[in-house]
C-alpha cells in the first residue's frame, strides 16, 4: 500500500478514535448543531491563520473557543433563543470566514478545508493529528466522571461540588480540538457528522455510557476504512464517502432486528 | 441557636429589581423535618438553590455547621433517551460508593427491583424514589428534597412523605422540603414554614393551617379542604406503588371543628 494511503487510514482512524467518545457528549446534550456552528468558525479560524501566518491547528482552536464564548455570553443575555442563535452564528461565521479565504493573496484549497482532503495529509500533519488525538484522549480519561456528572444533570453536579462552569468549557474546549484535528479529515462542513452518527448509531447496541463511547469509535474506525477504500474503488471524495460509511452503518444497524429494548422506543 | 446545623438570617435573592426571596430568615436543628409551603413562584426553589450554594444570594448569611453534608434531591431529572444509564450506573455517579452502598439504599427506599434497568424504563413514582436514594448515597446529615412528590399519583405521594420520615427516624439526618400541599406533608412534618417571598407564617403543621396568614395565602377552601384530610392512613403501598388494601375514605376520624 503507498505511503500516502497509510497516512490517510492512521489520520482518518485518530480523529474517529477521539470523534467517538466526543460525539456521544454532543449526542446526550444534543449539541450536535452546537458542533456545526463551531466547525463553521473554523473557516474564519484558516483564513485568520494563513493571514497572520500562524499555525492553522491553533488558529482553529482559538477561533472555535471565541465563537463558543460568544455564543455563551448572548445565551446568557436571552435575546433569542439558543436555536436561532445557533442558525445566526453558524452561517454568519462560514460566510465570513468564505469571504476571508477571498481576500487572500494565496490561494487556498477551499474545497479541501470544506469537505476534507485525507489523501494529501502529510507525515506532519499526522504529528499534529496525533498531538491532538492524544490531548483529548487524555483529558477525556481524567475528566470523565465530572464531564458525565454535569451530562446527566448540571444542578445535581454542582450540589455535589462539580464546577459545572468549567466542565462545560472544558468539554467545548475539546471539541474545538476535534474540530481542528477532524478538518483534514472531513472537513469542516461534515466533522459533526464523523461525531455524530457513530455514536447514534453506538446508541442502539449499549447500556452504558461508556460502552457507546467506545463502541461509538469502533464505528467510526470502521466508516473510515469503509469510506478510504470505497473512495479509491470508485474514485469519489474521500470525506463525503466516510460520512456515507458511516450513514450505511448507521442504517444496517438499526434496520437489523435487535432484541427487544425497554429504553428504545 | 448553636445546635443548628444551617442558620440561614435574612437572606434575599433579587433578579434585576425583583426580589424572589426576601429576608428570610430560618434555621434547621438535627433530626428535625422542615417543610417549606407557598404557592407558585413563591421562592421555595431558589431558596433551596441558594441553600446549595447553586445560586449566589444578593445579601444576607448562610451559615453550615462545618463538615456538613447534604443530599440534594431535585426537582425533577430530565435525561435524554439517548444517554444509555442503568440505575446502578446512575447512582455509582456519586463519588466513593460501592455497590452493597448502592443495594442498601434502593433497599430503603423500595425500589431494589429497578437496579439493572434503564433509567428512562421506569415510572414517575420509581424515578423519585431513585433520586431519594441518590441524595442517601452521600450519608448526609442534612436531606434537602424539591417537591419529592412531584409526578407521584395521590396515594403514591403519601407513602413517599412516610417513606421520607421513616428514612428520617432510621438514620437521624434533618429533612427541608419544598411542597405546594400541607395536608400530604402535614403527619411528616415537625416544622412548616409558609412563603411567598417572604415567610408569611411558620410553626407547628396544625398552627399553620389555621393561621391566617395562610388562609389568605392558599383561600380558605384550601384550609377547610386540609382539615377534612386530617384522617388515619388507611391502605399500604408495594413498591411499585399500588395500593396493597384500601377502602373508602369516609372520613372517620376527621378532626375539624
Amino acid at each position: 500500500m503507498a505511503d500516502f494511503l497509510w497516512r490517510a487510514l492512521f489520520a482518518g482512524l485518530g480523529v474517529a478514535l477521539v470523534a467517538g467518545p466526543l460525539g456521544s457528549f454532543v449526542v446526550w446534550r444534543r449539541m450536535s448543531y452546537f458542533g456545526d456552528t463551531l466547525a463553521h468558525s473554523a473557516l474564519l479560524g484558516i483564513a485568520l491563520g494563513i493571514a497572520l501566518d500562524a499555525n492553522l491547528n491553533i488558529a482553529v482552536i482559538v477561533s472555535c473557543v471565541l465563537v463558543a464564548s460568544l455564543l455563551v455570553t448572548l445565551q446568557q443575555r436571552k435575546i433569542i433563543s439558543t436555536d436561532t442563535l445557533l442558525g445566526i452564528l453558524a452561517h454568519s461565521s462560514l460566510s465570513l470566514g468564505l469571504i476571508a479565504i477571498s481576500l487572500l493573496e494565496v490561494r487556498v484549497d477551499l474545497l479541501g478545508y470544506l469537505f476534507g482532503d485525507l489523501l494529501t495529509v502529510t507525515g506532519q500533519e499526522l504529528l499534529w493529528i496525533y498531538i491532538g488525538v492524544a490531548a483529548i484522549l487524555s483529558l477525556l480519561l481524567v475528566f470523565w466522571r465530572p464531564l458525565l456528572a454535569i451530562t446527566i444533570d448540571e444542578d445535581l453536579a454542582q450540589a455535589e461540588g462539580y464546577s459545572v462552569l468549567w466542565i462545560r468549557l472544558l468539554l467545548m474546549l475539546l471539541i474545538a480540538i476535534v474540530i481542528a484535528v477532524a478538518m483534514k479529515i472531513v472537513g469542516v462542513l461534515l466533522i459533526t457528522a464523523l461525531m455524530v452518527i457513530p455514536a447514534a448509531t453506538a446508541r442502539r447496541l449499549t447500556n452504558s455510557p461508556e460502552s457507546m463511547a467506545a463502541i461509538s469509535s469502533l464505528l467510526g474506525c470502521l466508516a473510515v476504512i469503509m469510506g478510504l477504500f470505497g473512495s479509491l474503488q470508485w474514485d469519489t471524495p474521500t470525506g463525503p464517502s466516510i460520512v456515507v460509511g458511516a450513514t450505511s452503518l448507521f442504517l444496517l444497524i438499526y434496520a437489523l432486528p435487535l432484541p427487544e429494548r425497554k429504553d428504545i422506543k | 441557636m448553636t445546635d443548628s446545623i444551617l442558620s440561614i438570617d435574612k437572606l434575599c435573592v433579587r433578579i434585576g429589581r425583583r426580589a424572589i426571596i426576601d429576608q428570610i430568615t430560618l434555621t434547621l436543628k438535627p433530626g428535625e423535618i422542615v417543610t417549606l409551603i407557598g404557592p407558585n413562584g413563591a421562592g421555595k426553589t431558589t431558596l433551596v438553590r441558594a441553600i446549595l450554594g447553586l445560586i449566589k444570594p444578593s445579601s444576607g448569611k448562610i451559615k453550615k455547621r462545618s463538615g456538613l453534608r447534604i443530599g440534594y434531591m431535585p426537582q425533577r431529572l430530565h435525561l435524554e433517551k439517548t444517554i444509555p444509564l442503568t440505575i446502578e450506573r446512575f447512582l455509582k455517579m456519586t463519588k466513593g460508593v460501592s455497590t452493597s452502598d448502592i443495594d442498601d439504599v434502593l433497599q430503603k427506599v423500595g425500589a431494589l427491583h429497578t437496579l439493572g434497568r434503564p433509567m428512562q424504563s421506569i415510572s414517575g413514582g420509581e424515578l423519585q424514589r431513585i433520586l431519594l436514594a441518590r441524595s442517601l448515597l452521600r450519608k448526609p446529615h442534612l436531606l434537602v428534597l424539591d417537591e419529592p412528590a412531584q409526578g407521584v399519583d395521590i396515594s403514591g405521594q403519601a407513602e413517599l412523605y412516610r417513606l421520607i420520615s421513616n428514612l428520617r427516624d432510621e438514620l437521624g439526618c434533618a429533612v427541608l422540603m419544598v411542597s405546594h400541599d400541607l395536608h400530604l406533608v402535614m403527619s411528616s412534618t415537625d416544622h412548616v414554614i409558609c412563603m411567598n417571598h417572604h415567610i408569611c407564617c411558620s410553626g407547628h403543621p396544625e398552627h399553620v393551617s389555621n393561621d391566617p396568614a395562610y388562609q389568605e395565602l392558599f383561600g380558605l377552601e384550601a384550609s377547610e379542604e386540609l382539615a377534612l384530610y386530617a384522617h388515619h392512613h388507611d391502605h399500604d403501598h408495594d413498591p411499585e406503588g399500588n395500593v396493597i388494601h384500601n377502602h373508602d375514605h369516609n372520613h372517620e376520624g376527621c378532626n375539624h371543628g
